[in-house]
């Protein structure tokens, strides 16, 4: 609105001597980004320096040291591949309990490391795979019925091999599934997860099937 | 809350009081703060930590399975990184939102992670209050997390007893006794039980688990909210410290777990102790307020402030804004022997802390000679102030720094008045507040004469307030931290084949001395080293220390404005 009324003549909207500009001294345009080290008008104050201060610099690299080596400092798995240097001989020498235990009445139980239980009570492990599969194969079982109202007989012994096949790949699955399902001991239905894939895979498999005619 | 009629798992019960929590707790976490906050991680807990706890500080709370597939590590590295960082109280667990069925959540608390910069002054404050002894229970203590009192007795024995001379060893009732002193002051206290929610929970109303004491505090049941917080076990420790003797090393390490595997039962299990900061800060918090008064009046005043201070520490709540009223009387009575001034000139020197400009001291009445206050707040806000002045003043010059004062003082001024007021020509008086403009340290505010806020027609004031000025210097010095910390990984990792070689060589030159080897070998090995190396290792020590003692240096500006923005939340 006030840009045109100047003819040409640049006039701000507002009082220009309020912010303490005149005509002649506008302040200067940036032609670039910042410098990334700008100048330092004037040079920092220097360090305290005293022996409290001496103290607590070494109470500090002390802490960084020994904490490095506490068994709280984990490690990313290393690939053991390499050559082992010699550096490492002396410095693993200066671990600190390489064990820490702590106490599980303060943690969540999911934080507890698993072992996996492979040997442990194969008859027990047995029902629930048999339970499994059998829930997965009704299932099938139903939804090959629901096909085999559409399928010509031939089909159907294809899809009694193929239930076969499925319920042996089930008892693979149900193996793996009872495993993790070991490991975690979550206070969770980890099943749900697992239902899912697996209906995602029947029905899969009886699509394709479906489109073989 | 809808009482649960089936019991759940103890800790899952926190989910009620977790979903209780002010929303200023979940704060986003500034970039600076998560940047420090990582590698302070790193420095003390390792690179896997890191990964795990910055992902927290950002994400906000999250499951197991999350930080595993986002922060693609392994499942058990992320369990054990959860493990070090709720031992060390920097991360806490509850329920997860979607009700108590649904996997547990973690959250990682950005301040706590933060304290570990101030381990130092943890530390050495514990050593000159109670002496070695407790100088390295603060360190154990601190750095395990948490341990239960016969833990630390035992190691703090072992450790002293190796660095006394031959035959001698440190009985354990003496560091008990260091132990208990601590607990009494409120220096440790004991952690939060998990077990005990399923009792808290119920019994406790929902305003008391936001205890007055601590709403910094992030856990919801506090350390404070169990009443035998700083209550000592009933245990009787009997023993002496072990001396560690460094050729059998393997041996009393393998003899140094059996032992403790054999005294389990001490007693004290499931007690666990920690550091209590609040404690600490207070403690800080009296010494900067003395130390200010020394400086500005002189060491007799500083020391009636001491006194007054001391006589109010167990009756202060965390947050007051002043202290409990002490009578004159009272004061006189408490002052430390050496001391003895008569009791007019006391008075005198009371009645100069009053009309001190810096507010110290108030009298709130006068009775018993006197009441008089120590004002809690209004000293950290006048310290917070003065930290703001010295900055600017540094960094901008003396001239700046009048213009700063003077806005501080008197809230909003013209370009005009500001001139005039600070006595400073108006091209540079313009020049220095366009400066302070572009740094955000001075804001522009504009109070429009007409409704429709017409340029011509406003006014433009400078003003400058404290408390946001305030937050913002404090980013500063985070983002500051962080960068000393970067630049000191910076010059250990160009100088890293150097420091190696050192290493090495007096890893020789130790095993050489162990087995008593000639002063010629001796030589022969330090030679090993040349001498434009061994400059170069002694610059760069140097450069590693001054970066090291500038962290310190930075952390007490950290301490003062931190304390000085919380006690501005709490009214």
């Amino acid at each position: 609105m006030a840009g045109g009324k100047g003819r040409g003549i640049a006039a701000f909207s507002f009082n220009i001597e309020s912010l303490g500009l005149s005509r002649g001294n506008m302040p200067q345009t940036r032609v670039g980004p910042n410098k990334l080290y700008p100048d330092v008008e004037f040079k920092p104050v220097p360090l305290k320096v005293g022996e409290d201060e001496d103290y607590m610099l070494a109470l500090k690299q002390e802490i960084r040291g020994t904490m490095r080596q506490l068994p709280h400092n984990i490690r990313p798995l290393a690939g053991k591949g390499d050559v082992e240097r010699y550096k490492e001989r002396y410095q693993r020498q200066n671990m600190l309990d390489e064990e820490w235990t702590p106490d599980w009445q303060l943690f969540p139980k999911e934080l507890m490391p698993q072992k996996k239980k492979l040997n442990v009570k194969p008859g027990a492990k047995k029902k629930p795979i048999k339970v499994s599969s059998k829930e997965k194969s009704d299932v099938l079982s139903k939804l090959d019925e629901l096909e085999k109202k559409d399928d010509v007989k031939s089909d159907e012994e294809k899809e009694e091999k193929k239930t076969t096949e499925e319920g042996e790949e089930e008892e693979i699955e149900g193996e793996e599934l009872d495993e993790e399902e070991l490991e975690e001991e979550n206070d969770y239905i980890a099943s749900y997860f697992e239902d899912g894939d697996d209906f995602g895979a029947g029905s899969d498999e009886n699509m394709d099937e479906g489109a073989t005619y | 809350m809808p009482k649960r009629a089936v019991r759940q798992h103890p800790f899952m019960q926190c989910a009620t009081l977790w979903e209780k929590k002010p929303n200023w707790c979940f704060a986003k976490m500034t970039a600076q703060e998560v940047r420090l906050c990582g590698l302070l991680l790193q420095e003390h807990f390792g690179e896997v930590v890191e990964r795990v706890g910055t992902h927290l500080l950002r994400g906000g709370a999250q499951n197991l399975r999350t930080i595993a597939n986002e922060t693609n590590t392994p499942l058990d590295l992320v369990k054990k990184s959860l493990c070090v960082l709720v031992q060390h109280g920097a991360c806490e667990f509850g329920s997860g939102r979607r009700g108590p069925g649904s996997p547990v959540e973690y959250r990682a608390s950005c301040e706590r992670v933060l304290r570990v910069l101030r381990y130092p002054r943890y530390i050495y404050t514990a050593k000159t209050l109670y002496g070695d002894t407790g100088e390295l229970i603060v360190e154990e203590v601190l750095q395990r997390g948490h341990m239960t009192m016969s833990n630390t007795v035992k190691t703090v024995a072992d450790r002293l007893t190796h660095n006394m001379e031959e035959g001698r060893s440190m009985e354990y009732s003496e560091v008990v006794s260091a132990f208990s002193k601590l607990v009494e002051t409120h220096f440790l206290q004991r952690c939060p039980p998990v077990a005990e929610m399923g009792a808290a929970a119920p019994s406790a109303t929902p305003a008391t688990p936001g205890t007055p004491a601590a709403p910094a505090s992030t856990a919801p049941p506090t350390a404070e909210s169990n009443p035998d917080c700083y209550k000592l076990p009933h245990v009787t420790l009997i023993g002496r410290g072990k001396r560690r003797r460094s050729s059998d090393d393997s041996e009393e390490q393998r003899g140094g777990k059996k032992a403790k595997m054999d005294s389990e039962s001490c007693g004290d299990e499931g007690i666990y102790w920690q550091v209590n900061f609040e404690r600490f800060h207070q403690h800080f918090r009296d010494q900067a307020i003395i130390s200010a008064v020394a400086s500005k009046l002189d060491q007799t005043s500083s020391e009636i402030v001491r006194t007054m201070l001391r006589m109010s520490e167990v009756t202060t709540t965390q947050t007051a804004a002043y202290t409990q009223p002490l009578s004159a009387n009272e004061i006189f009575r408490s002052l430390p022997p050496n001391y003895s001034i008569s009791r007019p000139i006391l008075d005198q020197y009371l009645s100069l802390l009053v009309d001190d400009p810096m507010e110290f001291v108030g009298k709130s009445g006068d009775s018993g000679g006197g009441m008089y206050v120590v004002n809690l707040q209004r000293a950290l806000a006048n310290l917070a102030r003065a930290t703001l002045e010295s900055v600017v003043q540094e960094r901008f010059g003396s001239r700046s720094a009048r213009i700063f004062r003077l806005l501080l003082r008197k809230r909003h001024l013209e370009q005009k008045q500001v001139e005039d007021f600070a006595m400073i020509p108006a091209k540079e008086a313009k020049d220095m507040l366009y400066t302070l403009l572009s740094e955000n340290l001075v804001q522009l505010q504009e109070i429009p004469k007409t409704p429709d806020y017409a340029p011509s027609r406003t006014f433009y004031l400078y003003t400058v307030n404290q408390l946001p000025t305030a937050r913002l210097l404090l980013q500063h010095c985070y983002k500051t931290v962080a960068n000393l910390i970067e630049r000191r990984l910076f010059e250990t990792k160009e100088n890293k084949r150097l420091l190696e070689k050192s290493q090495r060589i007096e890893a020789i030159l130790a095993s050489l001395q162990a087995s008593g080897a000639e002063p010629e070998q001796l030589t022969e090995v330090e030679e090993m080293i040349t001498a434009p190396e061994r400059q170069q290792l002694e610059a760069l020590r140097h450069h590693i220390n001054k970066l090291d003692s500038t962290e310190n240096q930075v952390d007490e500006t950290i301490f003062l404005l931190e304390s000085y923005i919380f006690s501005t939340k709490t009214k």
